[in-house]
């Protein structure tokens, strides 16, 4: 474990994209502890707009809220959507791949056009679906784009299975008599966990892109409660007079994302060295 | 031509090579010996100036009087392929499986020639032909995975001799290969040698072959040359202790204190048998012809018979792809046979309740080719080992324990090997564990699917002394499944020959080794290298150069 965590530091991409994930979450955790202001307080005083300054750290929107505050709001809003989703399609991603490549025929086959169908409904629309028949929020951004990982998650862990089903251990195991769960459950999963580790993150950095996009178009959580999505769609009638509105939130989305996606490189990189593309 | 000189080669800060030198002339072979992280392969790679990054040499390797240490790599592109060119050991691996043949093969014509397309393909068919690969039958436009192990390597071999090149390096060419496509690759290049008068170094790790192939031998170890001289010279006189060792390893015998169990041996019939074949087949189904006609299924076993009694030991062999593999999966309840049955102690597995089938398992175990890949690597030793307990339903940890420790005993390790991974041990290592696992359950018959065809020769002729050892101790049966007639003939009573699905000929191992009757036995035996044969047909050559130099 320790050799793991020495090489992993070294990596470069790991290093930078670890920092900035951690800083993001450590921002996100501590809204909840502490912001500069109120989410919804309207610094009525100062009246409506203002520039980034000392006091507002990146200004304030057009009703006068305070944007830092928002945008530190808004992080715990996309992690929490993002890491359930990437849950969700885990938790039954990874089950319905291996079942598929465990008892391959009829049921693999079934299980992967089913897949195919999913993966045909951008999460976008599926939100859309889903928002027709439950109304809006966060929790229905939440299931759509869980809904799109799990096809996502399913072929990864059928294609990783299939291949390890065909190894001597596996072999070995199925010759001391245990059953196909088990073998999955013992064998299977812990093989693949590298690659599960690394699609994770990357379905988390795009989890964030989704959720961000649902709520732009008014799909994901509602407001008052802060989102970077809305913050940039509210901003968008006052570009010429207020970039800053949209620039904040948009660089807070691009930075985490960029910090997932060194996160997931670098982790690849660390975890199965033969897939590294450049030598430490 | 082809001369090194003190070549000293390190990696980081570890030593690989140290101080090699050897020669070689134009149309002469010669051969690299030694087990694996001897440097033999290090040595060729050098040579190519194909070196991983982080290495420094030191030294001196001059090809044709040019010195290529520290050369250009402008220059060495223009050598490599053109001049020099080399055959790697895995022909699955080291074709591009997005391109046919034909265009691999051409592809290295017009980069080195400048000739036009056609010239080059026209080129390509006299290359294919010269290699047995004739192109009514084999066109160029097949693609790599529609050939076969032996077909792919003869591709390989087209590709390096498509230049004529001074110097050819084949790194274990046939080590992937069963005896019989060994015999035909190797001829191959013989032959191509004495036509082109090139060079060729061949890396072995076996000797037999090595005595049949080359005129000079250099024998590696640990970055070192140890013996050096003409192949039937070094291989008659073995003065230096390790080429004794080797030469010992390769044709090692482990030695029995109890008689061999014959089905011949009217006392061991009336025993009832440990495992009994009846009628088995199996078939795989192909490609559709067409959307209503199913493909013919292909027969991979057909009508196999036979009865396996208690402290036999019976070799299968056959040539890759003859069902024998397939055969075992079965035996091993790892596979449905299509029909026909096979009885584990009297209870058809075929149509055996969960109760007996696990009762069946726990009474035989299996040992597989590659003890690399027959662990999972995420697990420790103690719980790879255990595994087969599972089959023996609830055991107290302690109890589990003091199994596994036993089994490692068995096999000749020690318990501290419990808390290491997989990766922690060598080859031979790994196979003992892989042995160990097998053990446990206590069964009564082993399944050994080629067990020492991946461990170098000392190690090998360790395992079968173990595999003896442990057969006397424990009344084992053995099913031994193989290409490779050296180690049936080491461990195995009886054989049986598979040829095409079917078994073909059964015999005592003498009979079938002095005296074969079916094709398939003939060839195998024919194919199989022999270092006793090998030298003395070395030593009869060598006379006769001197005499004709003279």
């Amino acid at each position: 474990m320790h050799s793991f965590l020495s090489r992993a530091l070294r990596n470069r991409s790991f290093f930078i994209g670890l920092i900035i994930t951690l800083f993001i979450v450590f921002i996100a955790a501590l809204s909840f502890l502490w912001t500069p202001y109120g989410i919804d307080d309207q610094q009525i005083t100062t009246v409506g707009l203002q520039k980034p300054s000392l006091t507002y750290w990146l200004g304030t929107d057009n009703l006068g809220r305070d944007l830092f505050s928002r945008v530190m709001v808004g992080a715990r809003n996309s992690i929490a959507v993002a890491v359930v989703a990437v849950a969700i399609g885990i938790g039954i991603g990874v089950p319905l791949g291996c079942w598929a490549a465990a008892r391959r025929g009829f049921l693999d086959e079934l299980l992967m056009r089913g897949n195919d169908v999913i993966f045909a409904f951008p999460a976008l629309l599926s939100a859309v679906i889903i928002t027709a028949i439950f109304g809006p929020g966060a929790i229905n951004a939440i299931i759509a784009i869980g809904i799109f990982n799990i096809p996502v998650f399913a072929r990864l862990s059928r294609g990783a299975a299939l291949s390890l089903w065909t190894r001597d251990f596996i072999m070995a195991a199925r010759a001391a008599g245990k059953s196909s769960a088990r073998i999955t459950i013992e064998h299977i999963i812990p093989n693949m966990a590298n690659l599960l580790i690394v699609q994770a993150t990357i379905a988390f950095a795009l989890g964030i892109i989704q959720e961000a996009g649902l709520a732009y178009v008014g799909l994901g959580t509602q407001p008052p409660f802060p989102s970077w999505g809305r913050m940039l769609s509210e901003a968008q009638t006052m570009m010429a007079l207020a970039p800053h509105l949209a620039i904040v939130p948009g660089l807070a989305i691009v930075i985490t994302v960029l910090g997932l996606n060194l996160l997931g490189d670098g982790l690849r990189d660390v975890l199965d060295p033969r897939l590294s593309r450049k030598r430490d | 031509m082809f001369e090194i000189d003190k070549l000293s080669l390190s990696i980081g800060n570890v030593p690989i090579l140290k101080q090699v030198s050897l020669s070689l002339q134009p149309g002469k072979i010669l051969g690299i010996v030694g087990e694996s992280g001897s440097g033999k392969s290090l040595t060729a790679l050098s040579a190519m100036q194909l070196l991983p990054e982080g290495s420094t040499t030191s030294g001196s390797i001059k090809f044709n009087g040019q010195e290529l240490l520290g050369a250009e790599e402008e220059l060495m592109q223009d050598l490599r392929g053109d001049d020099m060119a080399m055959i790697f050991q895995e022909p699955m691996t080291a074709l591009n499986p997005v391109h046919t043949i034909g265009d691999q093969i051409s592809e290295g014509i017009i980069l080195h020639e400048q000739i036009g397309r056609d010239e080059a393909s026209q080129r390509t068919i006299e290359l294919l032909h010269r290699v047995g690969l004739p192109p009514n039958q084999y066109p160029l436009s097949r693609y790599p995975h529609e050939l076969s192990g032996g077909q792919r390597q003869r591709v390989m071999i087209a590709m390096a001799c498509a230049q004529s090149p001074d110097l050819l390096i084949a790194d274990e060419p046939t080590t992937a290969l069963d005896v019989t496509l060994q015999a035909q690759i190797l001829e191959l290049l013989r032959s191509l040698v004495d036509e082109q008068g090139m060079g060729l170094i061949l890396i072995s790790h076996d000797l037999a072959v090595v005595a049949e192939m080359t005129d000079e031998i250099v024998v590696m170890r640990n970055g070192e040359v140890l013996d050096h001289g003409s192949t039937g010279a070094i291989l008659r006189g073995l003065k230096h202790p390790y080429t004794r060792q080797l030469a010992k390893a390769s044709s090692h015998i482990p030695t029995r204190t109890l008689p061999p169990v014959l089905t011949t041996n009217e006392k061991a019939k009336k025993a009832t048998p440990l495992l009994q074949i009846n009628n088995v087949s199996k078939d795989y189904p192909t490609a559709r012809k067409s959307l209503f006609q199913p493909g013919t299924p292909f027969r991979a076993v057909d009508q196999v018979s036979f009865d396996l009694y208690p402290g036999q030991s019976l070799g299968l062999v056959g040539e890759s792809g003859c069902g024998k593999s397939t055969l075992a999966r079965m035996i091993l309840a790892l596979d449905r046979p299509s029909s026909g049955t096979i009885s584990v102690n009297g209870v058809a597995l075929t149509n055996a309740n969960p109760k007996q089938l696990k009762k069946a398992r726990r009474n035989m175990q299996v040992v597989f080719q590659d003890p690399f890949a027959s662990f999972n690597p995420r697990h420790k030793v103690d719980r790879l080992i255990a595994e087969p307990l599972y089959l023996e339903g609830e055991l107290s940890a302690n109890e589990k324990s003091q199994r596994v420790i036993n089994a490692l005993d068995e096999v000749g390790m020690k318990p501290d090997a419990l808390d290491k991974y997989p990766h922690e041990f060598s080859g031979g290592q790994r196979q003992r564990i892989a042995i160990a696992r097998a053990l446990i359950t206590r069964p009564a018959l082993i399944v050994a699917d080629e067990p020492v065809s991946a461990l170098d020769v000392s190690i090998r002729a360790q395992v079968l002394d173990l595999l003896c050892e442990l057969r006397e101790k424990l009344g084992l049966t053995y099913l031994f499944i193989s290409h490779d007639l050296g180690v049936v003939r080491a461990i195995c009573d009886e054989v049986f020959v598979m040829e095409k699905g079917k078994i073909v000929e059964h015999g005592t191992t003498e009979q079938i080794f002095d005296n074969p009757q079916s094709r398939a036995a003939k060839r195998l035996v024919d194919a199989t290298p022999d270092l006793e044969r090998a030298i003395a047909n070395r030593l009869r050559s060598e006379k006769k150069n001197m005499g004709s130099n003279k």
